[in-house]
């Protein structure tokens, strides 16, 4: 099977697994939605800071639930579905970009319900033309994706993998954030969403390199 | 032609030594049984078998790559083994899981309806695997085996849990691929079970092997 063979096809694996269980929709999406109608009583009830913090808001909450989307995803693998796969001479790269990519169309689902709610319960004045920051979003929709299976493999075996995971997303989830929340921001200013959503694909990009580089040394480490 | 050869093979994880100085071949159409205790070093032996676990000391080659380097990449999809948790994914069903792996291998998908009846779950097809005896879950890895066809077969306590029919269903898989020209590799506790299972036993004490 060719590479991107091997891509479609885990994605679609782990889709029809999301599908049966639906811990996305029945699980993250109710708390994702919780946690952003409960920020403003932890806040205050002034509209006019809501407004301006609501898209901040909206970043902090899907960069946290993307990576328990992430994370969870891959936590799912067991050694012995690894060495199956190892023998069926699968590319680990093909796995790692495969689950990546199911894992972005779950957060891109989550964003997209997450956003309208933020303009709901914080009512934040969008500049005009703010439906072209739904590029960046994406793009960032898709490296946190990278970022959550990137860190679930680097921890894959080990006893502390809880702990070190979050710790390995932080600073590589930082440029997502300041990109993917930036571009919104930046809209008022003619032609500043550029430099960001540039920011936001060059991330992925670097992490699509980093992960093509690491994932067979890791694979054969995980053992 | 040796399908395997293992010279001075050893074997340490962080400061323990699993395998010492085991040597051992492994002939084409052969039938290998390795009885020992629990704790012994039998599964780790299969898994540098399965090129998955490189030896940290000694020499030894699998369907002719050398272990320990890269070669062995390019013979890894003529390995199968099931070990003694089944790769399955509990959230698929086991028709599902099979079609996964044909698809993976490059089998036609209509072959995962003939290895299912094989095992006697044509009827279990559509069940999660979540939802399966451990019995049913151990055939449909089993059902696995037959649907690659690996030109070498390692079984970590196959008979495990399984009942006479699914007995019969570890032996259809070892006939075939010793009828392949390949061979199989039987490892467990339970000597007694090896006597229809293997042309030659060998036991496992301390890491090392003993003819």
């Amino acid at each position: 099977m060719s590479f991107w063979g091997q891509v479609i096809e885990f994605a679609r694996r782990d889709l029809v697994a999301e599908r049966r269980t639906g811990e996305v929709v029945a699980i993250v999406m109710p708390f994702g939605a919780v946690a952003l109608m409960t920020l403003p009583f932890a806040l205050t009830i002034d509209s006019a800071l809501l407004s301006r913090v609501g898209p901040a808001m909206f970043w902090v909450v899907s960069l946290l639930f993307a990576m328990q989307i992430a994370l969870r995803h891959s936590a799912a693998d067991r050694p012995e579905h690894r060495a199956m796969l190892s023998l069926l001479g699968i590319d680990p790269f093909a796995r790692l970009i495969g689950r990546a990519a199911s894992s972005s169309l779950l957060v891109g689902l989550f964003m997209a319900v997450m956003f309208p709610l933020m303009v709901v319960f914080y009512s934040p004045d969008l500049p005009p033309g703010w439906p072209s920051a739904l590029l960046p979003a994406a793009l960032a929709a898709l490296g946190l994706s990278l970022v959550g299976t990137l860190a679930a493999e680097v921890t894959a075996g080990l006893s502390g993998r809880t702990m070190l995971a979050p710790l390995i997303v932080a600073p590589l989830a930082i440029p997502l954030l300041v990109g993917g929340s930036q571009a919104l921001e930046s809209l008022p200013d003619n032609g500043g969403i550029l430099p960001w959503t540039l920011l936001v694909a060059a991330t992925d990009l670097a992490l699509a390199v980093a992960g093509a580089v690491v994932a067979r040394p890791l694979e054969e480490a995980a053992r | 032609m040796a399908i395997a050869r293992l010279d001075d093979i050893s074997l340490t994880i962080g400061s323990v030594p699993i395998l010492r100085r085991v040597e051992l071949e492994l002939s084409e159409g052969e039938r290998l049984g390795i009885a020992g205790p629990n704790g012994v070093g039998k599964t780790t032996l299969l898994m540098v078998l399965a090129s998955l676990l490189p030896p940290t000391g000694g020499q030894g080659s699998v369907l002719g790559a050398a272990l320990g380097t890269p070669d062995v990449l390019a013979i890894r999809p003529s390995i199968g083994l099931s070990g003694h948790d089944p790769a399955l994914y509990d959230q698929l069903t086991l028709a599902e899981n099979l079609d996964h792996v044909a698809r993976l291998a490059g089998v036609a998908s209509g072959a995962v309806d003939v290895v299912l009846d094989q095992v006697g779950l044509a009827e279990a097809a559509d069940r999660k695997a979540a939802a399966c005896s451990e019995g049913m879950r151990r055939r449909t890895d089993l059902a696995r085996l037959l649907l690659i066809r690996p030109r070498l077969v390692l079984l970590d306590e196959a008979h495990a849990g399984l009942d006479a029919d699914a007995r019969i269903i570890v032996d259809e898989i070892g006939r075939r691929a010793v009828a392949d020209g390949g061979a199989v590799v039987t490892v467990t506790h339970d000597a007694d079970a090896l006597r229809s299972q293997a042309d030659r036993v060998v036991t496992m004490t301390g890491g090392m092997v003993r003819s």
